[in-house]
């Protein structure tokens, strides 16, 4: 099946099993390989993307789901060079050790601080419920989390 | 992780989606938000021949205030629902639920319609719609037809929906003179459904409850209502120590082995569970009359 | 040497490859013509298979082809799985890459597809007829101990791998004889499943031209996959393979084993000379990365009438599963025994371990490897005998310390620790926590009817485990040492080649830091390599908290070696005597006359031209070393929970997580703070909601993310962290490894904060995981 959608603002139209899920399309055929698959049973947030203004998982979405979307991954949040500020807070933080869930992990908290621009630290840990960090105990996520809210 | 091979149509309307329900019969699944169903496919436990996308039709979208009804469309997301200031004010413990079903990216595209279509045992959805006297609207070939919620909910992963029917609509009743109502979960630490979850609404008058509806999910098979307690609660005091006492009630006519057991929680620890839990709903409703 | 950098908290150079997405993982990499793997598994824990029929599965459209172990054995390739750690008498039965006549476990490898495209090989699995004739099977280690228990390897009289012991058996029998006070407890040490979030990948790609694979990997010991590769797998020659570990997404042990499948993805990229991937899904590394912990214990204390610890005695039952995993013996015996000993000192210990065959998925290190099992005894034995002597935890444990002037402190369980101070850091951890002022808090929470407990733990690690030639008198079939070439460029740019192999460490950061400092070169001019059999020199990789004190001294050794070198030529160069000429911050110069100066870059250029060498000196700046360390490294530290159980529902809340760590001097602070976080998350998770669980037909219960409790961000507070440091006496930085501090101090201090908070109700022991259920039942049974 033909669809048609926007990632990252390039537009691409793509000939896909009805089965594909979005994650594949986005790794496999447009090799936008940032946005990783940690889980299959959409328990790890590693997949999340930003579809249409809102964080989904993207190995719970059929790439034929997406026809007609506009999606933002990993790779398109920086702009002209510049880290964004939820980069740059991880970044400084520490709040990444192997970095695999970190896209998902930024991508969970782009979309939490667009609906809480000011969340509390009980509100950073529930909103990222959804992602599954093995690494860092979650501590320094949540600072990075802080101080992107702060920078932005 | 890879779902299975499907013929996938998308439908533009409630009619067309009907004529391809018709048309495929059992080999064919209803696509929403698919946060259900295409789980199940990656593991391979559901493998439909064909889906049927309905996720882009309008008119099962969004959230009216109809007189003393709110009415839900079925493709309206446990996030919009959550965010929804007329549900949070008129049906507060659907708001409830819906904030705390699975996870933020979860919320984000899973549906009331698929939740209450596909009635897992442990989905918070179903005991707030239940306690809130809800009604699901259904269509099917032979036109549309009204389920109590009391009558929809009939097993594990069973409703009284028939195989060629979609849900068109989720119709809440708001209430007459002060109503509050709450849900509370015990959260599953791994996958974050309901051990036990309870929804509770209250009428009140004075300082008394005139109705209870109390229901909840996680605990059975399927959501269902505490007659025992909302019978203890007819006419007691609108008090916490009320709501504590009546909360005891929680397992009244039930049998041991109505409660779901699983390595995480025994039978008699949910049927405990549900008590606790029964409790905290009464009280987080009562915090808010 | 100038300090700069060394104890700078920089921030990663790692960081913004992998905050783009730009960070290239196996699964990331394709190659062209590349096809894909599934592998079949067996969904029985114990079955003889009776037939195989591929036949539809290879008519599917896109299959490349399907092969059993039929087909391995026919292609006359080794094909085994073997064991890197001997113990005396144990039993040896085979594995081989794919099971044949019988399978032991669920989610052995069967069979494995290769198709176009991953779908289409998933696909295939469900197409291809296995006749399995069920089996009785046999899952917890302790009944798999007893007689007349099925048996995992049918030609073996009984299930016990191995019947390890250590310490004396007699003078601990006869302290417990003369105890004033004894205290036991049977302790089960719940099977984890390590859940590195990438899960496991291999791409291997075959030139039949030049007869050489190529393997990425997800590893944190590409080396010793080559080997083993070679060795027993594949029987291609060692320089006929080259093990790559890309961007590796997490371990914690997981990553150290030789499993069959990265090996039967190998063969078949060998077999059709075109490139394979695989990507394990996340239900198959639940049924197939090596499992941790899983023991059976009955542990017991004694104590004089002055409340002196005069005995240990434990008795552990350890689950190995259906096969030795690669280090799998070592775990439970040499990394578990040995530190029975805790942070006590302890006249008499004996401990025997009995490893068990069981049908299930293997058992091996885990983030702590032995070690979080050896200080959950001893610190639950700890608490229990406080508790009977009505003592407070932390006066007993100050009371049984080893003092500071004993070190070099010899155990009775063969170790030598190096340094310590135990008492420095238990008080650092009371005072961070305000123990007084939390006792206070939770008598008057009590009378509100509020449960809150307080735990401690007070853990020794033992990390950097060598020198190689006593690992192998103890079974190691590997060397632990480590290796580094530090070359200086002509332009005095640094490139470093490491046999360590990070997977999330931050070693490229570290290491640089540790390289600037000592040749005063800029950061920015240091490259790490690491983590390509190619591009570096043998070295044993990263686990076991080894890639500072065994690793990076091997760096500092090879850089002191550049030193000495370019000192020699400098002096040369200055016509002075070598003596005479100093090494500061990237200078050479002569002593008296700082003016009379080279600078490291100067001297590597004349390395490089070789135009005027002193005698003797072969042109080029570069050293490598292979280190060997004298001895293991003991960090230390005390760890304390506060948690708060709600008795209504049983649920159990951390409120707080204090830690205090010695892992001596620390390079880069950020990096281990971070260390200990992830090891605390670790073990809370092991405490609280971890735990993998087989019903008696050996079925994994817990086969999904949706079963098995990770913890999730909203289960954690945030740590509040301090440390104190003693240096490692015998390295050339003083640095001791971090990454399993966490861990192993964790799951003691909130369990016994757990059952601290229910004392009022005469609960003494809860088993790990302390599910709500579990606490619920402790006290409906304990009664008030």
């Amino acid at each position: 099946m033909q669809i048609s959608l926007t990632v990252n603002g390039r537009p691409y139209t793509v000939d896909v099993e009805p089965r594909m899920l979005l994650v594949h399309l986005l790794r496999d055929v447009l090799d936008l390989t940032g946005t990783n698959v940690g889980c299959d049973t959409s328990q790890c947030g590693a997949c999340t993307v930003i579809m249409d203004g809102e964080a989904v998982k993207s190995c719970t979405v059929l790439a034929v789901q997406a026809d007609g979307s506009d999606i933002l991954t990993i790779e398109g949040l920086a702009k002209d060079g510049e880290l964004h500020p939820l980069q740059e807070a991880f970044w400084n933080n520490h709040g990444l050790q192997c970095g695999y869930c970190t896209p998902g992990m930024i991508m969970t908290a782009y979309h939490l601080l667009q609906v809480n621009p000011n969340p509390t630290e009980e509100e950073i840990r529930h909103g990222l419920e959804g992602n599954i960090c093995r690494c860092t105990g979650y501590h320094n996520i949540v600072r990075a989390v802080q101080e992107a809210a702060q920078r932005m | 992780m890879y779902p299975p091979k499907f013929d996938y149509y998308r439908a533009s309307s409630v009619d067309e989606a009907l004529s391809l329900l018709q048309q495929h019969g059992a080999n064919a699944k209803v696509l929403a938000g698919g946060h259900s169903l295409i789980p199940m496919m990656k593991m391979r436990l559901a493998q439909p021949g064909v889906l049927i996308d309905i996720g882009r039709i309008d008119e099962l979208k969004g959230i009216r205030v109809e007189g003393d009804t709110l009415s839900i469309g079925p493709l309206t997301t446990h996030a919009a629902i959550a965010a929804s200031e007329d549900v949070q004010r008129l049906a507060t413990a659907l708001s409830d639920a819906a904030s705390v079903v699975g996870d933020l990216q979860v919320r984000n595209r899973g549906t009331i319609g698929g939740n209450l279509a596909h009635a897992d045992p442990a989905s918070d959805l179903p005991a707030a719609v239940l306690a809130l006297g809800g009604e699901i609207e259904a269509r099917g070939p032979a036109g549309s037809r009204t389920i109590a919620a009391d009558d929809f909910f009939q097993g594990l992963f069973t409703t009284a929906l028939d195989e060629n029917e979609i849900i068109t609509a989720i119709r809440v009743p708001t209430g007459q003179g002060t109503r509050v109502s709450a849900y509370v979960k015990f959260p599953h630490p791994a996958s974050g459904y309901a051990v036990v979850g309870v929804a509770a609404v209250l009428d009140i008058a004075g300082n008394k409850v005139t109705t209870a509806r109390v229901a909840a999910n996680g605990a059975f098979e399927c959501a269902k209502r505490l007659a025992g307690v909302e019978q203890a609660l007819s006419g007691a005091d609108a008090t916490a120590e009320a709501a504590a006492s009546a909360a005891e009630h929680a397992t009244d006519g039930f049998s041991a082995d109505d409660f779901m057991s699983d390595i995480f929680a025994s039978a008699d620890y949910r049927a405990h569970l549900l008590k606790v839990y029964t409790r905290r709903a009464l009280q987080k409703a009562l915090e808010r009359a | 040497m100038a300090e700069k950098l060394f104890g700078s908290a920089i921030r990663r150079r790692e960081d913004p490859a992998l905050i783009t997405g730009r960070a290239k993982y196996t699964d990331d990499l394709k190659l062209p013509n590349m096809a894909y793997a599934a592998i079949l598994r067996s969904p029985h824990a114990h079955a003889r298979i009776t037939r195989i029929d591929t036949s539809k599965a290879k008519a599917l459209d896109g299959v490349v082809a399907v092969f059993t172990a039929e087909d391995v054995e026919q292609s006359g390739v080794p094909g085994q799985i073997p064991v890197g750690w001997l113990l005396p008498n144990m039993k040896m039965p085979p594995r081989s890459l794919l099971a044949k006549d019988r399978v032991r476990y669920v989610g052995e490898a069967v069979a494995v597809v290769v198709a176009e495209d991953r779908y289409t090989a998933h696909d295939a699995l469900e197409l291809i007829e296995v006749d399995y004739e069920p089996l009785p099977a046999v899952a917890d280690p302790a009944k798999a101990a007893q007689e007349g228990a099925p048996l995992v390897h049918e030609n073996e009289p009984d299930n016990i791998a191995f019947d390890w012991e250590i310490g004396d058996k007699e003078a601990t029998d006869q302290a417990f004889a003369q105890a004033a006070h004894t205290v036991s407890l049977e302790l089960v040490n719940n099977r984890l499943i390590p859940n590195a979030v990438e899960p496991r990948a291999a791409l291997a790609d075959y030139d039949p031209i030049n007869g050489k694979l190529t393997l990425w990997m997800t590893t944190q010991n590409p080396h010793i996959h080559r080997l083993l590769m070679s060795l027993a797998s594949l029987g291609l020659p060692e320089h006929k393979i080259r093990v790559i570990a890309p961007e590796v997404g997490g371990g914690f042990g997981s990553k150290i084993h030789h499993y069959p499948d990265e090996a039967i993805v190998s063969w078949c990229a060998i077999q059709l000379g075109r490139p394979v991937k695989w990507q394990a899904t996340r239900s198959e590394t639940y049924m197939t990365d090596a499992h941790g912990r899983d023991h059976v214990t009955h542990a017991e204390l004694a104590v004089d009438e002055n409340g002196k610890i005069i005995g240990l005695r434990v008795h552990t039952y350890a689950n190995m599963g259906a096969y030795y995993s690669t280090f799998a013996p070592a775990v439970p015996t040499y990394l578990y025994g040995t530190l029975l000993s805790g942070q006590y000192e302890i006249p008499n210990i004996h401990c025997r371990v009995q490893g068990i065959f069981t049908h299930t998925t293997p058992v091996d290190a885990y983030r702590g490897a032995g070690r979080p099992e050896a200080t959950f005894v001893v610190e639950r034995l700890v608490d229990a005998m406080a508790r009977k002597l009505g003592m407070d935890p932390a006066e007993f444990r100050r009371r049984n310390f080893i003092p500071p002037d004993k070190f070099p402190y010899d155990t009775p369980v063969a170790l030598q620790y190096d340094s310590g101070n135990y008492e420095g850091a238990l008080n650092k951890a009371l005072e961070a926590a305000g123990y007084e002022q939390l006792r206070k808090e939770q008598e008057e929470a009590r009378k509100q009817g509020r449960y809150i407990g307080i735990g401690l733990s007070s853990y020794i690690e033992a990390c950097g485990i060598a020198p190689s030639a006593v690992v192998g008198a103890l079974g190691a079939q590997a060397g632990l040492w480590e290796s580094a070439i530090v070359r200086v460029h002509p332009t005095g740019k640094v490139t470093v080649y490491s046999g360590s192999s990070a997977h999330g460490q931050g070693h490229k950061t570290t290491f640089a830091q540790l390289v600037s400092d000592m040749l005063g070169v800029p950061y920015d001019d240091i490259e790490i390599i690491q983590g390509d059999t190619d591009e570096v020199q043998y070295g044993w990789g990263t686990y076991g908290s080894r890639s500072a004190a065994v690793g990076g001294s091997a760096i500092a050794v090879s850089a002191q070696k550049v030193i000495e070198k370019g000192r020699k030529i400098a002096a040369h160069l200055l016509e002075a005597a070598e003596d005479d000429v100093a090494f500061e911050a990237g200078k050479y110069y002569v002593k008296g006359a700082p003016d009379k100066s080279l600078t490291i870059q100067e001297v590597a250029l004349q390395a490089y031209l070789a135009h005027n060498l002193p005698p003797g000196i072969e042109p080029a700046l570069e050293a490598v070393s292979f280190y060997d360390p004298a001895n293991f490294t003991f960090p230390f530290g005390t760890h304390i929970a506060v948690v708060e159980v709600d008795p209504d529902s049983g649920e159990v809340k951390l409120l707080r997580y204090v830690a205090v760590d010695d892992c001596g001097k620390v390079i880069n602070p950020m990096i281990v703070e971070g260390q200990i976080h992830g090891g605390i998350a670790q073990g809370v998770g092991q405490a609280l909601y971890e735990g993998a669980v087989y019903d008696e037909n050996g079925n994994l219960v817990t086969g999904t993310l949706l079963d098995y409790a990770v913890p999730k961000a909203r289960f954690l507070p945030s740590f509040e962290l301090d440390r104190t440091v003693t240096p490692c006496p015998h390295n050339p930085l003083g640095v001791k490894g971090v990454g399993e501090a966490g861990t192993i101090a964790a799951s003691a201090a909130v369990v016994n904060a757990v059952v601290d908070a229910l004392a009022p109700f005469g609960v003494e022991h809860i088993d790990m995981p302390v599910t709500p259920e579990k606490v619920w039942r402790a006290i409906q049974g304990a009664g008030k």
